[in-house]
């Protein structure tokens, strides 16, 4: 219960933050995509489902503010959520490589997939403009603010487990 | 195996893929639903109104007021020669000033003589404060602190600094969302205000940076149109209001068909500075001719 609410808290927050705060402090018209950071990263530290659920959530609050259909945005955190959650086999918290990784190859292919449903199918082909002047970017910030945010999160993590622990280990 | 299996105690757990497929199956029913009706889109609005807007009405305020502090104290040398150059301006407008309220009173006696009305100043209008922006770097629509309690609906326009700045595609409890001109996905029905051609400006991303918008589909067979011609709304668009103006062309190219011109357009708005809004209460549909 206790992970429930703080997880959504962090879900609102960085949502608040993304499209408030940063829109403030974007570079050249890019801002980071902070919910790519949480959904892959609870994906690769509590496995495919929480991974899955949480990139929904996510998903789902992109998709009531600023998606022009509903479910559009959810299918994808989603599915990244849930394959992030694939690699929690090979995650060990002290590793700082496989996340930064695996959080900039999910949101160059969350960059990929959006350019090619929503841009490509409307007959944009320019690829090179959109992929440097969007992607890349986009990308790189966000690896910018992972650095900072990340060891927030698997702190909160890891106190949220030893808690877990604790309580589960009372009932036994 | 089942599908279903059963943990120690009485809890049943589904195992993640068919969850990741049923999940799937509720994103793609949504999407079809939600394609051509509204249905859902009003319980999330009204909830999710309620438990982000207030948060980001908070943060926009206190963002707001500590931007406009540092702008201030960068500004205070460069307004101190620009009142300068201000007070001598106003001495030539207000001269200016008083031909055009003469022009006017002209004005008003030929238009009640014509019977028409004067259009742009009568609508009914509300302001509203921009509190966020998209959170993905595709499009560029942002949510206003106003909605369906202040006598918001879908389509009501919305324009600042006297020019147009788009449509409002959602709208919920307390925020509506104002999908901008210059997003990738608008399509403008426009005309030249001086010669009334029609032309279509829509929004692309591409140029999102260079500060201008494409339009296309202008015939003007007899080449009366200019660079630095005023562009308005239509009076044949369904949604947008006649007579906003929305720019000024910028360049001006022949289509290889030798038929039609394209080219670019300098909004009137400036998107990127953009903290106010006023929103035109009148729907397009409403008025009757």
């Amino acid at each position: 219960m206790l992970r429930k609410i703080v997880v959504m808290v962090f879900v609102f927050a960085c949502f608040i933050l993304q499209s408030s705060v940063f829109g403030n402090l974007a570079f050249n018209g890019i801002i980071p995509n902070l919910m790519i950071i949480l959904t892959s990263s609870f994906g690769f530290m509590r496995g495919e489902e929480e991974g899955m659920i949480i990139g929904f959530i996510c998903g789902l609050l992109c998709d009531v503010f600023f998606g022009s259909i509903l479910g559009f945005y959810a299918l994808i955190y989603m599915y990244i959520g849930f394959l992030n959650g694939k690699f929690s086999m090979i995650f060990y918290p002290e590793d700082i490589k496989l996340p930064l990784a695996l959080i900039i190859v999910s949101d160059i292919s969350y960059g990929v997939i959006c350019y090619c449903l929503m841009f490509l199918l409307r007959g944009r082909f320019n690829f090179p403009y959109y992929f440097t002047g969007v992607i890349l970017p986009e990308s790189l910030y966000t690896i910018l603010v992972t650095m900072f945010l990340y060891p927030l999160i698997l702190k909160v993590n890891q106190l949220l487990e030893t808690k877990e622990k604790r309580s589960a280990q009372k009932f036994v | 195996m089942s599908p279903i299996i059963k943990k120690r105690g009485d809890n049943f757990t589904l195992p993640s893929k068919y969850l990741l497929f049923i999940l799937t199956f509720i994103c793609v029913i949504m999407m079809l639903v939600t394609f051509g009706t509204n249905v859902f889109n009003r319980p999330f609005n009204r909830v999710l109104g309620y438990a982000v807007v207030p948060f980001q009405q908070g943060i926009s305020k206190v963002g707001g007021w500590i931007s406009h502090r540092s702008e201030e104290l960068v500004q205070i040398r460069t307004l101190l020669d620009e009142n300068a150059a201000l007070k001598e301006q106003v001495a030539a407008l207000t001269e200016e000033n008083t031909l055009l309220q003469q022009d006017k009173y002209e004005l008003n006696k030929l238009r009640a003589l014509m019977e028409l009305d004067d259009q742009y100043g009568e609508y009914e209008k509300i302001g509203a404060r921009i509190i966020s922006r998209d959170s993905s770097n595709w499009y560029s629509s942002f949510i206003i602190d106003k909605g369906s309690n202040d006598g918001l609906a879908d389509d009501m326009n919305v324009i600042a600094e006297g020019g147009l700045v788009g449509r409002i595609t959602s709208v919920g409890p307390n925020w509506s969302r104002v999908t901008s001109i210059i997003d990738d996905t608008s399509n403008v029905s426009a005309m030249t205000l001086a010669t009334e051609d029609n032309l279509i400006v829509s929004g692309d991303l591409q140029l999102m940076t260079d500060g201008v918008i494409s339009f296309s589909k202008l015939v003007d067979s007899k080449n009366q149109v200019a660079e630095g011609d005023k562009i308005v709304t239509s009076n044949i668009s369904d949604k947008y209001l006649p007579n906003i103006l929305i720019g000024y062309i910028h360049t001006i190219n022949r289509d290889a068909n030798n038929l039609t011109n394209s080219g670019y357009i300098t909004p009137a708005v400036d998107f990127e500075h953009l903290g106010e809004v006023l929103v035109i209460l009148d729907l397009k549909q409403q008025i009757k001719e």
